[in-house]
């Protein structure tokens, strides 16, 4: 049951309220607000977007993706695996003699050490990403408002987190406004 | 039909140009103000639109010709069924194989099989890391393309070793006789090389389709929403998880190409690495590439012709898409035909007795029929690429893509069973000839892939929606700061330009 859990809810802390919701009428006013929202210094907050935005994670001042370290861990880890599986098979495990070479004949390995490197990069790049990313999360708070649905087809939101230390309901919904928000609402947990 | 037709009118909200469209005619050459190309998606669509195109095919009930479609690819799959289980009731004797061909129907469908698949990784990948945007529209169906033609594919080597029940051999499994596979053999290689293929390109799309998956989750209510809501794995269209997303993405695209070149490689390496005259050739990794990609781009637009005609997609899946896709068959068809002559060259040139006899016997032996019915469907047919008239019909389209199909199952088949009917030693020739099961595995075949793909386009989004919004104009964070059109502007012919509705809001 606890496992179900975690892949149900994301990890919030307690407390009643989840943030604000505000809703943006297109990518380049998206792309101002996140501008805003970053200078103001807020840090627990999210863009919604129902495609990538070209730019969007630099106006968010995301720093770059470590994802690509984790591939090449896994990719070196599944060409070393390979390589490791097959010299010892040939060397240990089943030696045999095939044309007279050497038990160790390193470049008929090549290519299944190849394959399996390519096998460990993309097993990380999938499941790397959707571990940074912390999914499967099937619930989510902000689930809960209607006008989220959009945020798949085409609604543009910013969400902020009242556990952000600078998330005050009253200023941060201005602020909101501000940026030129169409709607703004404030999310339970 | 006339249902669809109305429907596939709703997609942009300019009614008078979205008709002229959607009779597939013409083409307004209207000009994108940044990058100076035709829009890529015809009728300036809104996201919203675009969705709707795309999920209103799943959210209806089946039409009667998708029932049609699936019931004659199901009772062929039932056919590949009762050949298999035959198969492993009497055993390789039901085929056709003797003592030299040894291989046949079997392996011919393994490799077309696989070739019919790499066409869909070069969309996905490769056209992604070049930057040709107009994949989008056709890359989701092409890699499910992919996947299918790998299941058909895998299905070959596991039957065709006579004994199945020890199918596992193939895999490095620790077993009580302390034995362990060949990895010095390139069968090995392409146990890993086509398994590995599948996975990642099961990889790749999944991913592809979480944010589509996510669409459909949030237009939807009841079981539908529970069950698409589970495989969204809870996408929440943060750009928080897009950052990483599009990196994995990428990644993933560096990962599938040189994979897909190595694929078809290995797979050739089958053939390559054996003494066999016809058989043992360098110029084989890629050749055979050169040929799958041929081939699978063929299937991709006989799906392509059907699917956008069927679900109304003629705006999303424009005729620049097919355009595109036949000037590739056209260059790839001429790559396969360069082989062609290229491996009579080196069979002169070698000064090899066997070498020569083979080639001769493979254009004017017994199989002569095969070889020339390969070589005018593989490089006499997509000549008429050439025309810009062929280019643009989709009755022309749909035939020389059936035509490529045709010939690319015969390169295959010349290959292998030219090669090996002749012999060093005259006693064993022997000449092939299919039996009942030999075809019907073959046309099984067919029909595992095509029932999946009805499947597919039935259940799932079949054009990747998140990526088609990129690609439209406003979907640029800095549309508005991009110069605006003059409003009195015109096209090179003199007409007049029309500002999108929808366009840069």
């Amino acid at each position: 049951m606890g496992a179900l859990n975690g892949i149900l809810r994301p990890s919030l802390p307690p407390g009643e309220r989840f943030g604000a919701l505000a809703e943006f009428a297109s990518p380049t006013e998206l792309y101002h607000a996140c501008e805003g929202v970053r200078d103001a210094g807020y840090t627990r907050w999210d863009a919604h977007a129902p495609f990538p935005v070209h730019g969007l994670d630099r106006a968010m001042g995301l720093k770059p993706s470590r994802l690509p370290w984790v591939v090449l861990v896994m990719a070196v880890g599944g060409a070393l695996a390979g390589m490791g599986l097959q010299g010892w098979v040939a060397t240990t495990a089943y030696p045999l003699v095939i044309s007279g070479k050497p038990f160790f004949s390193w470049p008929a390995f090549v290519p299944i050490t190849f394959e399996l490197g390519v096998l460990g990069g993309a097993v990380g790049a999938v499941f790397g990403m959707f571990g940074m990313n912390q999914l499967p999360t099937l619930y989510h708070p902000l689930f809960g408002k209607p006008s989220f649905e959009r945020a798949s087809d085409d609604g543009f939101f910013i969400s902020i987190e009242s556990w952000d230390p600078r998330f005050d309901a009253n200023r941060t919904v201005e602020l909101l406004r501000r940026l030129g928000a169409t709607q703004v609402e404030l999310v339970a947990s | 039909m006339s249902e669809t037709h109305n429907e596939s009118g709703a997609i942009g909200s300019h009614d008078s140009q979205t008709v002229e469209i959607s009779a597939g005619l013409a083409t307004p050459d209207i000009l994108d103000p940044v990058d100076h190309r035709a829009p890529l998606i015809l009728g300036a669509p809104t996201f919203h639109a675009i969705t709707e195109a795309v999920a209103r095919p799943l959210e209806r009930p089946p039409t009667r010709g998708w029932w049609i479609c699936f019931l004659i690819s199901l009772s062929m799959l039932g056919l590949l069924g009762v050949s298999i289980a035959w198969l492993f009731w009497e055993g390789i004797g039901v085929w056709g194989l003797n003592n030299p061909v040894g291989w046949a129907f079997d392996i011919t469908n393994f490799v077309f099989w696989v070739g019919i698949g790499h066409a869909g990784t070069l969309i996905s990948a490769i056209l992604f890391l070049f930057r040709q945007k107009w994949r989008t529209s056709i890359n989701r169906s092409a890699e499910a393309m992919t996947i299918f033609a790998v299941m058909c594919a895998l299905i070959f080597p596991g039957i065709h070793i006579g004994r199945p029940w020890v199918a596992y051999w193939m895999f490095p499994i620790p077993n009580q006789m302390g034995m362990w596979p060949q990895f010095r053999s390139p069968l090995m290689w392409d146990v890993f090389a086509v398994s590995i293929y599948g996975t990642v390109s099961a990889l790749f799309w999944f991913v592809g389709l979480v944010p589509d998956l996510a669409t459909i989750r949030d237009r939807s209510t009841g079981v539908r929403r529970k069950i698409f809501g589970a495989l969204a794995l809870g996408w929440r269209s943060s750009v928080r998880h897009w950052h990483h997303y599009e990196k994995a993405y990428l990644i993933l695209a560096g990962l599938a190409t040189p994979l897909v070149l190595s694929v078809h490689s290995i797979v050739s390496m089958d053939f390559a690495t054996s003494q066999l005259p016809g058989w043992h050739t360098t110029i084989f990794p890629p050749y055979f590439v050169a040929g799958a990609i041929f081939s699978g781009f063929a299937m991709v637009v006989t799906l392509m012709v059907i699917t956008r005609k069927a679900f109304g997609l003629e705006q999303v899946i424009t005729m620049k898409h097919f355009d595109y896709m036949a000037k590739i068959m056209l260059v790839t068809g001429m790559m396969v035909g360069y082989a062609y002559s290229l491996e009579f060259f080196i069979a002169w040139f070698s000064g090899s007795a066997y070498e020569l006899f083979t080639f001769k016997n493979r254009a004017f032996g017994p199989y002569a029929w095969a070889y020339w019915t390969m070589v005018s469907c593989n490089v006499l047919s997509p000549q008429l690429f050439w025309f810009k008239k062929v280019r643009s019909s989709l009755v022309w389209l749909f035939a020389l893509s059936i035509f490529v199909n045709i010939g690319m199952w015969f390169e295959r088949f010349v290959i292998i069973v030219t090669s090996l009917h002749r012999d060093f030693l005259p006693s064993s020739w022997f000449y092939f000839k299919p039996t009942f099961f030999d075809v019907s595995t073959m046309i099984g075949s067919f029909g595992l892939f095509f029932t999946m793909f009805c499947l597919f386009v039935r259940f799932l989004p079949i054009v990747a929606t998140a990526e088609v919004k990129t690609v439209l104009p406003q979907a640029a964070a800095h549309a508005v700061e991009a110069p605006r059109i003059e409003l009195d502007q015109q096209t090179p012919d003199g007409r007049r330009l029309d500002l999108a509705p929808g366009g840069a809001a």
